[in-house]
């Protein structure tokens, strides 16, 4: 069992350095779809990002009349936390929100002069809500608008903002669909290539196999070195494919960063490595292999 | 022992073979004769398994080939040895890699290759040639690395499909010599050719086929068609 394994690994060895050109030519062709593989993650990584930082700039207000007692507000705050639809809910209240607001306005003297004059806090008690998808701000501001909430409810933004929200919503929902739809279509386009490259390989290749099938060799010692030298396709490749793509990221990392400043790509990079590399490998080593073991079923039957 | 039973061949329509039976004993040396189109390739090819008879048995030793699994091949062919015209010799290896492969595949020790390739390769002429790669070799020197490969494991039957067919006069000769010898230490020869001169050489047992039907079978016969 050892013997035939060391004879098959050393057969694929052989086929991989023997056949140098062709060997070489279908690593590049490797290369390329590894290439759009780490496209495709880091497309998934921005667009994920891009797609968690707009769902984070939506909330809805709930502004509590100045009567409102405070019991009744941390209560609706506690019964918000357990609908499933609700991802935070942030109780700011009438004093924390003054102090905000004078925060903010902290280099603007009229407003503090304002202010100053003012005896009474001028601004209301609320809840900011952030729902877990933009989709359900609308069962969310339902919920708030029930009668036995009006008493204590001086008003809810969702109304206000209804449109914004919704546009967000709907060019969430596209980014995702069309981020899921493209990856599919190049992931199969990477495969399908890969797989026409190793095939051809091995096609030029088929009258050999026919020849060993009829020296008594088994299948498993025609297809084993093709699927050796698969994996060395894979391995080669996402190997090149780190090699290509690390600076790449790290190059681009500052220009994502302007546009997603929640986003650090070399950090991302830096805190994923394990993966970034697994995955590549594991992408690389399976469609090699599986490309070759299907390639060489066909030229089995002799 | 080989043995044709009532075997015919048909490919849709044509008769390639129509109820061929013959025997052939241990040790025997055969020639198997008719012009191109006959059926000789046709034979060999149920012989060795490569193509299944419409009708009728094909006996090789224990094995009844017609019967055998795409899985159970591998066994028969390597029970016998086989040397085609175009020698089929794995281009990415070089002349011992080809002849210690028919060892490889049978799982055979490392220690006991390395003693009988060298050995084989010295029988037929090739010791100097052993890095060599195929198409670094005269026809002559391939097919006598082909036969090399078929007696490697000793079989006890060559089948041989024309093996003088891309040969010059002086090679051709050898090669039969080479099978001549390879005879007499036991092993049965089956020859499939359509050159007159050899089989007229060999004063051994022809079987004629004309058409797909056996028209002769000479025990000490000539190439008459």
């Amino acid at each position: 069992m050892a013997t035939t394994f060391f004879r098959i690994l050393k057969f694929g060895l052989q086929n991989f350095s023997r056949n140098g050109l062709l060997s070489a030519t279908t690593t590049v062709i490797m290369v390329l779809a590894i290439l759009v593989f780490n496209g495709l993650t880091i497309f998934g990584v921005i667009s994920n990002s891009a797609v968690a930082s707009l769902q984070d700039k939506i909330d809805i207000s709930v502004y509590f009349k100045s009567a409102a007692p405070e019991d009744d507000i941390v209560k609706l705050e506690h019964a918000l936390q357990s609908l499933s639809e609700v991802r935070a809910v942030e109780y700011i209240s009438s004093e924390k929100a003054l102090a905000i607001f004078k925060q903010n306005h902290d280099s603007d003297d009229t407003i503090s002069q304002a202010l100053a004059e003012l005896q009474t806090n001028p601004l209301l008690a609320s809840l900011n809500i952030k729902a877990k998808d933009p989709n359900m701000y609308p069962t969310i501001a339902g919920y708030l608008e029930t009668d036995q909430l009006k008493p204590i409810i001086e008003k809810v933004t969702y109304g206000e903002n209804k449109e914004a929200i919704d546009r967000l919503a709907r060019i969430i929902d596209t980014v995702r669909v069309a981020g899921v739809g493209i990856t599919i279509f190049l992931a199969l386009v990477a495969v399908l290539v890969t797989f026409n490259t190793i095939r051809l390989a091995i096609y030029s290749n088929r009258e050999e196999l026919g020849v060993m099938r009829l020296v008594g060799a088994s299948n498993k010692f025609i297809n084993g070195p093709y699927v050796v030298a698969g994996v060395i396709y894979g391995l080669l490749a996402a190997l090149a494919g780190i090699i290509v793509s690390t600076p790449l990221i790290v190059f681009i990392s500052p220009y994502v960063h302007a546009f997603i400043p929640d986003l650090s790509l070399s950090a991302y990079l830096g805190s994923h490595v394990p993966q970034f590399v697994f995955y590549q490998l594991f992408f690389g080593v399976a469609l090699g292999a599986t490309s070759a073991a299907v390639a060489v079923r066909r030229y089995l039957k002799i | 022992m080989i043995a044709f039973n009532n075997v015919s061949k048909q490919y849709g329509d044509t008769a390639v073979l129509s109820d061929i039976t013959f025997k052939v004993a241990p040790g025997e040396f055969i020639s198997i004769v008719g012009k191109s189109g006959a059926g000789k390739s046709t034979i060999i090819k149920l012989l060795i398994g490569e193509d299944q008879p419409t009708r009728g048995r094909v006996l090789v030793g224990s094995y009844e080939v017609n019967k055998l699994k795409p899985d159970e091949l591998p066994q028969l062919r390597r029970k016998v040895g086989i040397v085609f015209q175009d020698f089929k010799l794995l281009p990415t290896k070089t002349a011992y890699e080809n002849i210690a492969f028919a060892l490889e595949v049978e799982g055979r020790a490392q220690e006991e290759i390395e003693e009988l390739v060298p050995q084989m390769l010295d029988l037929v002429g090739l010791a100097d040639k052993k890095d060599n790669f195929p198409d670094e070799l005269s026809g002559g020197m391939k097919q006598r690395v082909a036969i090399a490969r078929a007696m490697i494991h000793r079989p006890a039957v060559i089948v041989a499909d024309e093996p003088t067919g891309n040969l010059d006069h002086v090679n051709a000769n050898e090669i039969m010599n080479l099978l001549l010898k390879i005879n007499e230490l036991g092993t049965t020869v089956v020859l499939a050719t359509h050159s007159k001169d050899i089989v007229n050489k060999l004063r051994k047992r022809v079987v004629a086929l004309e058409n797909g039907k056996i028209i002769r079978d000479d025990a000490r016969g000539n190439y008459e068609l």
